[in-house]
């Protein structure tokens, strides 16, 4: 029996760590909603899009090397070299601050005035557009990820809990970094939304976008700052996500089970994201772990979004969600 | 000079409300009925068939269905494969438990199934609105994917996991089954989308329809001036799902033959079925059939293009394909957000007035 608790406490503490990479890909969702009122259904392939470029930076590889290959006849695929890990972070961070900029030069600057299911199906548009440019620029075949991230099961964590307990907890040391990356990123967010001239700006904005305007804030500007740290949080859960299970395209899919996060945590409240991310993480672990004998498994593909239906349905702005007020 | 109201007098209310007031449309409408299903059945060949024709009129089925639920009453739904998938996999137990059935009645019946399920479904709807409604209909899309794939009864234990249609046939011709001529395929389906979009234009103009409008367009004001928002919102989501599973019943049997239920009823799925929507226009009948056509026919298109003519690898063909769906998808909603049925009615507003404007 104490074994078996044991086991689930195990399991929980691994959902805990899966739960926080859920919120990196919630908190960026979180960001452009707040300051844009855009659901933003891209944030997910902008993760994907995100690791793809750090691996092929990382890794030398020519961009859209496939596509010139069949138009020119030649066969180049790399250009033979290996940025340091740190350069290819910050030049892909670059490259998410370029991508801000052309989203907000070519979609949203023409969108301003509509409703949002339209501003969401051009994100949608927006996705299939950077699954297909992604693919077609780096190739779409599984890729390692190279970083100097600790990685293994923790000896020290399964030794201290092994003496204090008699049974030894397995914990990956990737997901403890990435529990602290999630921290610092979260740290340094409020920390930015609070002190800083733009973050200042952006509460504004994400307040009243006709207020702000007033006041002389530049809508455009926002936006891209907006899109631009969403992209780098994007690849930040790229990073660790594919450290994880490898860049590949099932990626995007994971970043769908941050919508089930988003609602629980509420569309407007970054720490509702955190705690909705945990929340999720752990409970769809325990529900497999308790429900796998009676009904089968892979219940953690719609454990998610059933538990965000039911909790809704009590709850509907989510846990710390602004109330919804509605007027005729 | 074609197209003109001038002329024609209506002396009665029932003359005024009719679908096709004006003697052009009318006759417009006859000739094309009477072309799809008198000529189009002579010259159709297997290719036409099954690339172009019967997915067209598959999915506007499903779009006509989600149109009245996000067009109409204003509900956006993500679960559409997912209520595809109940669509199919009914209709499959039903043909399978009772042989002797008329495939017609299994479709329809698999339709009335899947309205059950829509209901169940829709009942979060009186609680959450908007977005997260959104979300929470991916919850029927990944649960009832997970529930066909997972539970064996309801592929009849099948060792693929797959659901395969047995033969059937209506007035002696096979309708489904590996044998089925493709004049046979398109009857069937064109059957389907000439009785259901009747009814889909009839249900909206009634006062069923001006309930869930009302409902669209503001549903504590409509609460207040006497629309049962409980019913109003169930109506619709009772009446989207019926038209979406019948529209997975006949992907599943005429269609395809034979799917796998996280292959053929995805999340991808629920997506492309709102793209039409959006990109042919919401709440506008003619609106599902323009989206459907349109996203159906731009992959082949492009593939015929990119890789018939141009003659480029598949893979590249394919990631043109999404980049350039994705960018029109975009392009179409910066240039006309109320999707191809409002540039039907701007063209029909020239036409009127085609060749003097001023």
């Amino acid at each position: 029996m104490v074994e078996q608790l044991l086991y689930a406490i195990e399991v929980s503490l691994n959902g805990l760590m899966t739960g926080i990479l859920y919120s990196l890909v919630a908190l960026g969702f979180v960001l452009i909603f707040k300051a844009s009122g855009v659901f933003n259904y891209a944030q997910g392939i902008m993760v994907l899009f995100a690791a793809l470029t750090l691996v092929g930076l990382q890794a030398g590889q020519v961009p859209f090397a496939h596509l010139i290959n069949a138009v020119f006849g030649t066969r180049i695929y790399s250009f033979g070299w290996n940025l340091p890990a740190i350069a290819a972070i910050a030049l892909s961070a670059m490259v998410m601050v370029v991508l801000a900029m052309a989203v907000e030069k070519f979609i949203l600057k023409f969108l301003v005035h509509q409703e949002p299911v339209i501003l969401f199906m051009a994100t949608i548009g927006l996705a299939y557009f950077l699954e297909g440019f992604g693919e077609l620029m780096w190739g779409g075949e599984i890729k390692p990820l190279d970083l100097p991230l600790p990685v293994g099961i923790s000896d020290t964590i399964e030794s201290a809990t092994f003496e204090r307990f008699g049974y030894g907890f397995f914990i990956d040391k990737l997901d403890i970094a990435a529990a602290c990356v999630a921290a610092v990123l979260v740290l340094s967010l409020v920390l930015f939304f609070q002190y800083s001239k733009i973050g200042r700006a952006l509460r504004a904005v994400a307040d009243d976008h006709q207020a702000a305007l007033s006041v002389g804030i530049s809508l455009r500007y926002i936006w891209v700052v907006i899109w631009s740290i969403a992209g780098i949080v994007g690849l930040a859960a790229g990073i660790m996500w594919g450290a994880k299970s490898g860049v590949q395209f099932s990626l995007s899919l994971i970043a769908l089970k941050a919508l089930p996060v988003l609602m629980l945590g509420g569309f407007t409240s970054i720490p509702g994201a955190i705690l909705g991310g945990i929340i999720i993480g752990v409970g769809e672990k325990l529900f497999d772990f308790f429900m796998n004998p009676i009904i089968g498994g892979a219940t953690e593909n719609w454990f998610a979004y059933m538990l965000a239906l039911i909790f809704l349905v009590f709850r509907p702005q989510g846990l710390f969600g602004e109330r919804i007020i509605e007027r005729v | 000079m074609l197209y003109r109201e001038a002329g024609e007098f209506r002396t009665s209310y029932p003359d005024d409300s009719q679908t096709f007031p004006i003697a052009f449309d009318k006759f417009r409408y006859y000739a094309i009925l009477a072309v799809l299903f008198v000529g189009v059945p002579f010259i159709v060949n297997d290719y036409w068939a099954n690339a172009v024709l019967v997915p067209v009129l598959v999915w506007s089925i499903a779009a006509l269905g989600l149109n009245i639920l996000t067009g109409y009453c204003g509900q956006i739904s993500l679960g559409t494969g997912g209520f595809m998938a109940v669509g199919a996999y009914s209709c499959y137990k039903l043909m399978t438990a009772f042989p002797d059935l008329n495939v017609v009645f299994c479709i329809f019946l698999s339709g009335f199934v899947t309205a059950l399920v829509g209901i169940v479904f829709g009942v979060p709807s009186l609680r959450i609105k908007g977005f997260y409604l959104a979300v929470a209909t991916l919850a029927a899309q990944f649960f009832l994917v997970w529930l066909f794939n997972g539970v064996p009864w309801f592929y009849n234990y099948s060792a693929s996991g797959q659901i395969t249609v047995p033969e059937r046939t209506v007035f002696g011709i096979a309708v489904t089954g590996p044998y089925t001529e493709p004049w046979a395929k398109y009857l069937i389906c064109m059957f389907f989308v000439f009785v259901l979009a009747w009814l889909a234009r009839n249900l909206t103009r009634s006062s069923v329809g001006r309930s869930w409008m009302a409902i669209r367009d503001m549903d504590i004001a409509a609460e207040i001036i006497g629309v049962n928002p409980l019913k109003a919102k169930l109506q619709a989501f009772a009446v989207s799902s019926f038209f979406v599973g019948i529209s997975g019943a006949l992907f599943f049997s005429v269609y395809l033959g034979a799917v796998e239920a996280s292959e053929a009823f995805g999340i991808n799925q629920s997506f492309l079925v709102l793209f039409m929507v959006i990109i042919g226009g919401l709440g506008s009948i003619f609106g599902s059939f323009a989206g459907a056509a349109f996203i159906v026919l731009l992959p082949v298109l492009l593939k015929n293009l990119l890789v018939g003519r141009l003659s480029w690898p598949t893979d590249i063909a394919t990631n043109s394909e999404f980049i350039i769906v994705g960018a029109l998808i975009i392009f179409f909603l910066i240039v006309e957000p109320h999707g191809l049925a409002h540039l039907a009615r701007l063209f029909k507003e020239k036409l009127r007035l085609w060749p003097f404007p001023h």
